[in-house]
Order: C-alpha cells, then structure tokens, then sequence
C-alpha cells in the first residue's frame, strides 16, 4: 500500500477515457436507445397482441430475466455469428466483432427490462384515454403512438435512467470477453505492469463518480418533472 | 449467384456430449455441470444470508432517528449500490489484501477457496445495500402509529423493531425480497472473472474440451430456469404461510 503509484494512472489516462470509457459510454447509449425500442415493442405486444404473440413476448421477456447477463453474453457471443449465417445464406458461420456482439447482447437482454418498465407505463395510463384516442377517430397504433406513449415517457423517464445507470454498469460484463471497454483498459494496464491495486481502485473510484452523479441527477429530475395530478 | 459449395459449414449437434467422460477426468460432462450449480447455489446461499443480515442491520439504522445513523446507512448503500458487481469483487480479490499488514494479506491470498470466499462476501456486500433499500422502505411504509403504539406499551427502541416494525415490514418486503434473492443467484455468474467454478463456468469449460457450445449453454439455462421456478414457488409458499389475516393485501 504505501508505494501506490498515482503515475501510472496519470500515463495512462488517453487510452482509459479515450479507448475505454469512449466503448463503455457508446455501449451503454446505443444499448439504452435500442432496449427501449425493442422494450417498448414487447411491452405494446404484451399489452394489446393477440394470445399467442403476448405470450411470446411474454416468455421472452420472463425467459431473459431469469437469465444471468455473464451466461447471455455468452450466449450470443457463440450464438451471431450463426445466426448471421442464417440471415446471410452464408456458406460458413459469418465474423462479427465484439462491438457488434457485445450491442445486440444488451439490446436483447436489456429489452425484457425495459419493456417490464414500458409495461407499467402503459398499464398507469387510465383507459378513457385509449377510449378517447380511438374516439377521435385515431387507429389503435396511432394512439398509442399520439396519446399514451409521450405521457409513458414522462411519467416513466427517471426510471428508465435509473435502469440506463444499471446497464451502465452491466456493461463492464464484456470483461469477459476481453474487450477493452472502460474496465477491460484499466485490467489490460493493470495486467501488462503488475499495477492492480492503482488501475483497479481507480476504476472503482471513476464507475462510482459517474454512477453516484447520475443517479443524483435523476433524482432532481424525477423531483421537476412530476405529472401534477 | 454463387455455385454449390458443397454442404455448408454448420453446428454439429451432440445431444449424448452430457454422458461422455470429461477430459478432467473424474467424472461426465454432467457431473461437471451439476458441481457448478452445487457452487451456484452454496455461493448464492452464504451470500444471502450476509445480505439479508447486514442489509436489515443498515435498513435498520436508516429509519433511526437523529443524523448519524440514517447517514451512514445511506452512505453504505450509496457505495455498494454505484460500482458494477464485478469492480467490486476485483476490490475484495486483488486489492482488499494489500490494504492489510503483510502476515494476513499472505494468508488471504493463500486460501485453497479465495475466490469462493471473495465471491460470498462480495456479492454478499453488493446485494445487501439492496436488501437495506427494501428494509427501510418496508418498515417506512408502515403507519407512524404502529411505532407510536408500541412507545405507549412501554417497549424499548430494540423492542419496538423486533417485535412491531419488522414483523410487519418483512412481510410487505417479501415479494421485492424474492427478487433479490433470484438476483444474488444469478450473480453468482458474476464471480467466474475470480475463477469461481459456478454453474456458467463450468457449461463454459463443456464448450471448451467439447466444442459443443450450444448443448452446455442450454443445459445451464435450463438449470437457471429450475432455479428460479422453484424460488418463486416457495416465495409464494411463505408468502401464504406468513400472511397476516385481514391486513395489507393492497
């Protein structure tokens, strides 16, 4: 402990945030963005599908959630690349990287969470208001996507942050895959220079400032964008 | 167009891989798997139960009144809750001993189950500031009367908790709980990065010696699906067992 070498932690700051935090942080946004689609999605099927789809959607999201992410990770980790075989018609199971492995891993895996969200969401709507979209003449469709949803994504927001701020941290999960996002950086230095106790402190510390500050800022937001009712 | 390129290079199943010798050489594929989920559940097991003792001790102090006790339990949850699982099971395995004089940290690093250890009092941690948040929430969700009532009876602070609050919160918890603990088991996952030896590490050792990926990933999630069927049966066993008639069931 008392020769802990704050030097290598400044030398290797560039390919920390620069490598490291730059996958994490895009990981973390392109896997919010596409999990509340993909969440939204199962969440409307559930809600109003027919019997055999909500109850595919349903498995599905209660399939997942029973799921660790390190197993899913896995998973699709071995599972793209023939999966894009299939899609492609190619002859041989096809490359993908691990960029690409690791987005669709947590847009699949985060999905059933936030369509869980989603799902309570839609269901704290009263129902005249889907009664009164469709008396104005809307498709079922065009109120949901008119009248229910933008009021979903109020009411909901600083929950679907709270969840985005857990998947941010999920996130460090591609370890093991090697990948070199904020952590897999920080345990490449450590690894390379026998320095484990500064790089792995160090991460600690940055994940926790960055998770501590952004759960603060969605409790401030959660206090001014209540819906008075 | 492309020409026929004779078969395509696809996955060879191998349904019969459970019933072969592993090359580890003490029993089949299978018994690797059901080690690994004997692991999964001890792990899981001692972890919950440091999680639910320390997470009700810290919800505890957060309802206290006065400062410093709410303080410090807030502070407690704040840091187990903000750093990823596996960040801190690093903390515990690589960086905890050398914060220690030098006689222990050898003998840390020298335990024949440091990870196993490392793994129950990490993820022990990790969850017990969630089972704190549910702790405090329950007990806060209870009319301020009940409190009050007891104060009238003549109990001590201590009393009022173990005889009054937590009987009542740990009910209203119980579902939310239920989730916690299916939560510690699938972290358990988590621990394969120390080199625990669970149930997804051992499907990924299958894959490794056979090359039959998809068999061992499917075998164990079939495992976790058991898991979790059987915990939410039995949660919900309790949860008939315990139920207070005529109160709560909102």
């Amino acid at each position: 402990m008392s020769n802990f070498d704050f030097e290598i932690i400044g030398r290797s700051l560039g390919y920390l945030f620069f490598e490291g935090m730059r996958f994490t942080l895009t990981l973390t946004f392109l896997a919010a963005i596409g999990g509340v689609i993909l969440g939204t999605g199962l969440a409307i099927i559930r809600l109003s599908g027919g019997r055999v789809l909500s109850a595919v959607a349903a498995g599905y999201v209660n399939l997942v959630r029973a799921l660790p992410l390190v197993l899913v990770i896995f998973w699709f980790y071995f599972l793209v690349p023939y999966l894009g075989q299939w899609l492609t018609g190619s002859s041989r199971p096809i490359h993908v990287g691990g960029f690409a492995s690791a987005l669709i891993t947590f847009i699949v895996f985060e999905a059933a969470y936030f369509s869980e969200i989603m799902r309570a969401g839609i269901a704290s709507i009263p129902r005249g208001q889907a009664a009164a979209g469709l008396a104005l003449g809307l498709t079922p469709l065009q109120s949901m996507r008119y009248v229910i949803l933008p009021q979903v994504f109020r009411i909901m927001l600083p929950v679907l942050l709270t969840q985005t701020i857990v998947l941010f941290q999920d996130t460090s999960l591609v370890y093991v895959l090697s990948i070199t996002d904020f952590l897999g950086a920080a345990s490449k230095i450590a690894q390379r220079d026998g320095r484990l106790v500064e790089m792995y402190s160090f991460a600690a510390l940055v994940y926790f400032v960055v998770s501590f500050a952004a759960s603060r800022g969605v409790q401030r937001l959660r206090a001014r964008i209540a819906v008075p009712r | 167009m492309h020409r026929h390129q004779g078969r395509a290079v696809g996955y060879n199943w191998n349904w019969g891989i459970f019933w072969e010798q592993s090359p580890e050489g003490n029993g089949t594929y299978l018994d690797m798997l059901v080690q690994g989920l004997g692991t999964t559940l001890l792990t899981a097991a001692l972890a919950w139960i440091i999680a639910l003792v320390v997470g009700s001790a810290v919800g505890v102090l957060r309802t206290l009144p006065g400062r410093t006790a709410p303080l410090v339990a807030s502070a407690w949850i704040e840091l187990f809750r903000n750093m990823p699982l596996l960040v801190q099971l690093f903390l515990w395995y690589f960086v905890f001993p050398d914060l220690l004089p030098a006689p222990w940290a050898i003998w840390l690093k020298q335990l024949p189950n440091a990870s196993f250890v490392t793994a129950v009092i990490g993820i022990g941690f990790f969850m017990s500031a969630r089972v704190a948040v549910q702790v405090s929430s329950g007990i806060e969700a209870l009319p301020l009367g009940q409190r009050a009532a007891a104060t009238a009876l003549g109990l001590t602070p201590a009393q009022t908790y173990r005889y009054v609050l937590l009987p009542m919160a740990f009910r209203i918890i119980l579902p939310p709980l239920t989730s916690e603990l299916l939560n510690t088991i699938k972290n358990t996952s988590v621990a394969l990065t120390i080199g625990l030896a669970e149930l997804t590490a051992r499907a990924r050792a299958v894959q490794e010696f056979s090359f039959q990926v998809f068999e061992a990933f499917t075998a164990a999630t079939l495992a976790y699906l058991a898991i979790n069927l059987i915990a939410t049966l039995a949660a919900r066993w309790l949860e008939s067992r315990v139920t207070v008639p005529g109160y709560g069931k909102a």
